[in-house]
């Protein structure tokens, strides 16, 4: 059920986003989804890919530092209430997500939201037994293939 | 025109050559006696050269005896050097050493005269005298420098307002309200003082400020301009270490030009650093120094990696005891923030506690009002990176603490991108000063 997500530590000045992009554009490598955090001194980008092995070996060859975390895909609603509906199940039980960031599929008129949760296993078979989805890897990229 | 030596004490430097040489070798003499019987250590180092007390005959014989450094200390700490039993000791200070333990150091009553009549002179040399009301801003604690200056002042008849570092709304009310005449601090934070006052509505006026007494750490004669010219006062530069004795080693006179070593008490000697000869006057090397009155530590030949030069002409102050040139910088890589001394070695460690490999890193000193600022940079690795934000800060947090705790200073973590510090041959520099560049702002 787990996707791979790249991080790349940047440091929070002009310029310095533009370096692993300008890499991954020269490999052909297409961003899925991203999402940039920041603090007053360091930034950290966070990537999905279809291959991020791949993505991965040209960000270090770039001289990037690179992490690789396991986050979990949640296919939503895109309705108002659709967010919540999710949250509502995962609140209840505990579950704490450290981090999130979501986009909307056009073509399906649902909405993934990636998520970076502590104990994923039980957030799984929690979410499972809502009915809700967990998209794995291969589900995910199938989703978001632009025809 | 020439100084007198308006405190009795002072008559020491004005000491007629031969004068000054007979008693340097007595008191050398009684010194490296002492210390062969009551230092395990000095003992040892001269047995393994075959060396006798009775065998310094003359001055020029120090050369022969072994070195001694900071190490010395840190490695028979705390006690291991003294040379006098502990009944005899009244006092104890400690620096920070190169490890995160600190140097102690003794002094008999003996001791506190001689450190006393040091710092008075110190003074004398600067122009005090016993109708001055004096602001010591040097610290006191285990650190030398404020206690070694209050008993000086005292000496000398001032007034000694023991104020202490820190708290400049204070210093500035007691300056202003308590008539203060003269003052010592570190520069930098007179630099501080300074912006502080001028912030005031009345800013330098009014103050009855006419003297300054600085050391504890380097400085420049381009610091000193900007000194004198803001607020409008004589500037002095002093010299000093907690292992010699602390402040009161050297000291500028009305001349301002290369401080006065107490050759009476300190037996300088100039080496260089790489191959220990002894070096001919007016030749830069590292400054050593002999204490020829210290009793319950006597130092011989103490590597102080302070690198100078001895000027040989005479002083127009009329002072006959010699002169060194400030100090330029140092023969090894210790640096000096706000008076504590710190070794990249130490930084290293610290980072080494939260890291089990050593990330590359670069400390950067700056000055901000007036107080230097530690910054030190590290180079995220992938060992270390985590995608969560709070995560990182975390490891921020622990490297700043751990190196406070072995540092005793803050210093701000910045986290930076790989190979972002510029390296030499491979190696980063470790240390960018950018402390003294243009003024304090």
């Amino acid at each position: 059920m787990n996707l791979k997500q790249l991080s790349v530590f940047l440091e929070n000045k002009p310029g310095r986003l533009g370096h692993p992009c300008k890499a991954l554009t020269e490999a052909g490598i297409n961003i899925l989804t991203l999402c940039l955090a920041d603090t007053e001194q360091f930034g950290i980008l966070r990537l999905i890919v279809k291959d991020w092995e791949k993505a991965r070996a040209v960000l270090e060859k770039a001289g990037c530092i690179v992490n690789i975390s396991q986050v979990l895909a949640i296919e939503i609603p895109d309705r108002p209430g659709g967010l919540e509906s999710v949250l509502s199940i995962l609140e209840p039980n505990a579950v704490n997500i450290e981090y999130m960031y979501a986009f909307t599929l056009k073509r399906s008129g649902n909405a993934v939201m990636i998520a970076r949760i502590e104990d994923a296993d039980r957030a799984v078979s929690i979410l499972n037994g809502k009915g809700v989805s967990v998209l794995d890897a291969a589900a995910f990229y199938a989703l978001t293939q632009v025809n | 025109m020439s100084d007198s030596p308006a405190f009795p004490d002072s008559r020491s430097d004005f000491l007629g050559v031969a004068e000054l040489e007979s008693l340097q070798l007595k008191r050398l003499q009684v010194i490296v006696s002492s210390s062969y019987d009551n230092v395990p250590l000095t003992r040892r180092r001269m047995d393994e050269r075959g060396l006798k007390p009775e065998h310094i005959k003359t001055i020029a014989d120090v050369a022969r005896l072994p070195f001694m450094q900071k190490t010395d200390l840190r490695d028979t700490y705390p006690y291991g050097l003294f040379a006098r039993p502990m009944k005899e000791v009244v006092r104890l200070h400690a620096s920070s050493g190169t490890t995160g333990k600190p140097i102690v150091v003794g002094y008999t009553r003996e001791d506190m005269k001689v450190w006393t009549s040091v710092m008075a002179r110190t003074f004398c040399a600067a122009g005090f005298t016993e109708h001055d009301i004096v602001q010591n801003a040097f610290g006191y604690g285990l650190f030398t420098g404020g206690l070694g200056a209050h008993y000086g002042a005292e000496a000398l008849g001032a007034a000694v307002i023991p104020i202490s570092g820190g708290n400049t709304e204070r210093q500035i009310m007691v300056m202003q309200d308590f008539g203060v005449t003269a003052i010592c601090s570190t520069p930098s934070y007179f630099l501080h003082l300074i912006e502080a006052i001028e912030t005031t509505g009345n800013g330098f006026k009014g103050l009855k400020l006419k003297t300054g007494v600085f050391g504890a750490e380097p400085w420049t004669d381009g610091m000193r301009a900007h000194i004198e010219e803001r607020a409008h006062i004589k500037a002095y530069d002093i010299y000093g270490l907690s292992e010699i004795i602390g402040p009161g080693v050297a000291a500028e006179c009305s001349q301002q030009s290369g401080l006065h070593v107490f050759e009476d008490h300190f037996l300088m000697e100039i080496v260089d650093p790489k191959t220990d000869e002894v070096l001919p006057d007016s030749e830069e090397g590292e400054l050593v120094l002999t204490t020829l009155s210290k009793q319950a530590i006597p130092m011989i030949r103490y590597r102080t990696h302070d690198m100078t030069s001895i000027i040989p002409e005479r002083c127009a102050c009329g002072r006959t005891i010699r002169r060194i040139n400030r100090i330029s910088h140092r023969s090894d890589d210790m640096i000096i923030i706000r008076g504590v001394n710190v070794f990249p070695s130490q930084i290293e460690a610290a980072l080494l506690k939260v890291e089990k490999s050593l990330p590359h890193y670069q400390i950067v000193l700056s000055r901000k009002e007036g107080l230097d600022q530690i910054e030190v940079q590290v180079e995220v690795t992938s060992g270390m990176f985590n995608d969560r934000v709070g995560a990182m800060e975390q490891l921020q947090k622990k490297m700043s603490s751990a190196i406070e705790h072995v540092v005793g200073l803050r210093a701000y973590v910045r986290l930076v991108e790989p190979q972002s510090i510029a390296r030499s041959q491979g190696k980063a520099k470790r240390v960018i000063d950018n402390r003294n560049e243009g003024t304090s702002r």
